[in-house]
């Protein structure tokens, strides 16, 4: 059989007969998917650097912002990335319990999260700073908005991923998800960190 | 009640105007013809089973090329308007704001509607077939992005009998687009039909990327790419990288003018410049996007009746992942007059003449590609040809465009018009036809008529530059752009000569639909599959391909594989080792495509008229159906089985293979 040397002969049968390996293509294409997002962050940044100063003489990040609760608000969202990233871990294990219980976590530590980000929007809303008051608190509340935005889908889509498994167990499918779902909310974790340090470090330092 | 319902109907049709009346009558006439047509034949059924919500990327590519042919007739019609408008401009036949949405609404149909759709049918079309693939590596997700852009383009479109129809230019620059100054509904549907379709666009570009990567035949490499391929491959990197920029920055135009936020609004230290830097970062990379499978077409073409192998094959790929780079740091040379300073224009102009470096290269090696070969003159090869005279030409007036200095003379003036109109018209819609008459036949199993072909190609290229270089001239002599009338009686003879242009190409297009028309029924069959003796795997199967393209996946040893393969039976080698039939595995049809596309229409619809009760439940319809397809798609497949394989193989291929 006449065959490149190129591509081992495992490779090749299972090539041969045009079927592919469906979680591969998904983790590729869930790679690529997150390429997109990278730069839809990266523009909604650029717009928050530019423009930063239009502040329209009301108040700015400087006198509304404050580091307290973003510090609680890091510290929840990094220990909800390291604990789905434990859940991976206990997948690859095949302990279906422990996984789902990390997966709780991840998502209540997410939730807490979400819980201080609205208690923080509420709160500047109450000392006057709104999406119309200038071009600063706009892309303020845009960027860190979308952020959390990202963050609430992602709460949703981790509850029809555990449903999914309780339903149907663990199979190359379910497991896709969950690797899926992990890479995504420690890229949602990648994004804050450059949030905390353009947005709120920068602002207030 | 009588007079609520009055005024609210008032407002809501676009009324006043008797050509919309007449629009408004044709449209009813038209969706009734259909209506009636599909109860009369009892094909409602088929038409859901087999078409609506096939994931099949041979059906998906059609539906694609139908609905874009309707958006070039579309936009067609506005062409001719506006044109009909210049030429005689004292008899108002349009109203100077009826104008401004024509402009408007022809550039945004053309790119966004027409030459997009046009270009996703042709990937879906050729890219499975020619890497050797069973379809796309997501088919479901490929049939979503469909009706994304279905419901974009229906949404958008409805605006001139609803609403009214958007007026700040094909880009919306703020503040004109923004509420201050633009405060009905029209440029809502501007937002919401591009941002709905645009993230469809976002979905294909993922798509085929991850096609091309991952389910190549076994032995093609990269470099033993089909060039249409590359071109698709490099065309998706580039949707990848702009889409994004396009999604925020409508995003962020419908914040200010739906919830009232200062990004770019000239109060509040908003900065309207930051919108049209934006957009240009998408903007110029998408022109590339749709230039660059055209140039993969002609690559395919010129290789075929020429008889020759491409020229210059590493190079041709090179130039195009280069131009594909440097078309994300041009974005500026489409305002110099900014003021944003000498060092900042010096740098977008000398990448700006980069550009012209690769493409030149193209030009040359299709040029090289021709030389001493035995070229025959079907239509898909005249479209190859009368594209490189087109292109040089309008590339050449690219040029004088990026020396900055210069262009605070040209820039806004109708020498830009004719520039991009003859890149856009002479590359893309050149190539996309040239495609379209290519792959005909792999399409529905006849060749166009050629004869007909041959007339519209006639008409196309004289109209074409009888309507342009009069353009070139009255540009130079000081007329600029979007203006419905003017008073400089110089000016009167070249426009008039330009309007003549325009109604030749509307009479070509005519005879495009007439030779689809006369092709139905009267045609040559494609019995062989490789009606034009051709060199890349999609000729190797059956026209149309079965529904699983490849009985047995082909092994791939060099470039031209197919032609090789028949140099190979020629010299009465034993024809291509043919593996054991094994069941086909097979994506089933889902019904949650054009539902979720529904929904999108109505969230999109609501959000135009800032209808909460309308939006709110079309959004949860659309996540409604994100979680069905979450919960139902492992069941969502099926095999085909051995003896079905062979009895369909052997039906097409007569018996033998």
């Amino acid at each position: 059989m006449a065959q490149s040397p190129a591509h081992g002969s495992d490779h090749h049968d299972h090539h041969a007969a045009g079927h592919h390996d469906p979680q591969d293509l998904k983790l590729l294409g869930f790679w690529i998917f997150l390429v997109t997002d990278v730069i839809m962050f990266s523009t909604l940044f650029a717009t928050f650097i530019v423009l930063r100063g239009g502040t329209d003489g009301g108040p700015t990040g400087a006198e509304l912002l404050e580091i307290n609760g973003i510090i609680i608000s890091t510290f929840l969202l990094l220990t909800s990335s390291f604990t789905s990233g434990v859940a991976v871990l206990a997948m690859h294990q095949h302990k279906i319990k422990q996984m789902i219980i990390w997966l709780v976590i991840t998502g209540l530590l997410g939730a807490g999260f979400l819980y201080l980000e609205i208690h923080e929007f509420l709160h500047l809303i109450g000392e006057g700073a709104t999406l119309q008051t200038s071009a600063f608190w706009s892309s303020f509340f845009v960027l860190v908005g979308t952020h959390g935005v990202h963050v609430t889908v992602g709460l949703f889509w981790m509850i029809s991923i555990i449903i999914q498994i309780v339903r149907r167990g663990l199979t190359d499918d379910t497991k896709g998800k969950v690797t899926v779902f992990s890479l995504y909310w420690h890229f949602l974790d990648a994004v804050w960190i450059f949030l905390l340090s353009i947005v709120y470090l920068m602002e207030v330092m | 009640m009588l007079d609520n319902i009055k005024e609210f109907a008032s407002e809501f049709f676009v009324t006043g105007d008797p050509l919309i009346y007449g629009a408004d009558v044709s449209i009813v006439l038209a969706t009734l013809g259909i209506v009636f047509v599909l109860t009369y034949f009892k094909k409602w059924g088929w038409l859901w089973r087999d078409w609506l919500t096939t994931v099949d990327h041979k059906k998906i590519g059609i539906m694609y090329i139908l609905a874009a042919i309707v958006m070039l007739f579309r936009g067609g019609v506005d062409a001719v308007m506006m044109r009909t408008q210049l030429a005689f401009p004292d008899l108002n036949f349009l109203e100077a704001d009826h104008y401004n949405q024509i402009f408007t609404t022809h550039g945004v149909v053309m790119i966004f509607f027409m030459a997009m759709p046009l270009m996703f049918g042709l990937f879906n079309i050729v890219v499975p077939l020619q890497i050797g693939a069973r379809d796309v590596a997501f088919p479901f997700l490929n049939s979503l992005s469909f009706w994304l852009f279905f419901a974009g383009a229906m949404l958008f479109n409805l605006s001139f009998v609803i609403g009214g129809s958007p007026d700040a230019g094909w880009l919306a620059y703020p503040p004109l687009s923004g509420s201050q100054f633009n405060p009905g509904v029209g440029q809502n549907f501007y937002i919401w039909g591009i941002q709905i379709s645009g993230i469809g666009s976002l979905a294909s570009g993922i798509n085929f990327l991850v096609t091309i990567l991952k389910m190549r035949a076994p032995g093609m490499t990269m470099m033993k790419m089909p060039m249409f391929t590359w071109s698709v491959f490099a065309a998706s990197t580039t949707i990848i990288f702009a889409f994004p920029i396009l999604t925020i920055t409508l995003l962020l135009l419908f914040m200010d003018r739906f919830f009232g936020a200062h990004f770019f609004t000239l109060d509040g230290g908003g900065n309207p410049m930051m919108y049209i830097n934006l957009i240009w970062m998408w903007g110029h990379p998408e022109v590339y996007i749709v230039v660059l499978p055209a140039f993969g077409v002609f690559s395919e073409t010129v290789a075929t009746f020429a008889r020759k192998r491409l020229f210059g094959y590493a190079s041709m790929v090179f130039a195009m992942v280069i131009i594909s780079i440097i078309s994300f740091f041009t974005w500026a040379h489409h305002f110099f007059t900014m003021g944003s300073g000498a060092n900042v224009n010096a740098f977008f102009a000398v990448t700006t003449m980069i550009i012209a470096i690769p493409t030149g290269v193209k030009i040359f090696n299709w040029l090289f590609t021709m030389y001493k070969g035995r070229i025959t003159f079907p239509t898909p090869m005249m479209w190859t040809i009368a594209f490189i005279p087109a292109f040089v030409v309008g590339g050449m007036t690219g040029v004088m465009l990026s020396v900055a200095p210069a262009d605070f003379q040209f820039h806004n003036s109708y020498f830009l018009i004719a520039h991009f109109h003859q890149v856009l018209i002479g590359g893309v819609v050149f190539g996309y036809f040239a495609g379209l008459y290519y792959w005909w036949p792999k399409m529905f199993g006849f060749k166009l008529n050629e004869y007909l072909g041959k007339w519209a190609f006639w008409l196309w290229n004289i109209g074409f530059y009888v309507c342009f270089m009069p353009q070139y001239l009255v540009g130079l002599d000081g007329m600029t752009r979007r203006i419905s009338v003017f008073s400089d009686p110089d000016w009167q003879g070249l426009n008039v000569t330009s309007t003549i242009g325009a109604y030749i190409m509307g009479l070509a297009f005519l005879f495009q639909v007439a030779q689809i028309g006369y092709s139905i029924f009267r045609h040559e069959k494609d019995t062989t599959g490789d009606i034009w003796d051709a060199r890349t795997l999609e000729f190797s199967i059956p026209s149309p391909a079965p529904e699983y393209n490849f009985a047995v996946i082909p092994q791939v040893h060099s470039r031209d594989e197919w032609w090789e393969e028949k140099e190979r039976r020629a010299r009465g080698e034993k024809p291509w080792q043919q593996g054991k039939i094994e069941p086909i595995h097979m994506p089933k049809n889902s019904a949650i495509g054009p539902i979720m596309g529904g929904f999108w229409f109505l969230a999109g619809f609501g959000l135009v008229f800032h209808w909460l009760w309308l939006a709110i439940p079309g959004l949860l319809g659309v996540f409604v159906c994100m979680f069905a397809r979450s919960f139902s798609a492992h069941k969502a497949e099926y095999y085909i089985p051995v003896e079905e394989i062979e009895r369909t193989e052997a039906k097409l291929r007569g018996g033998a293979v």
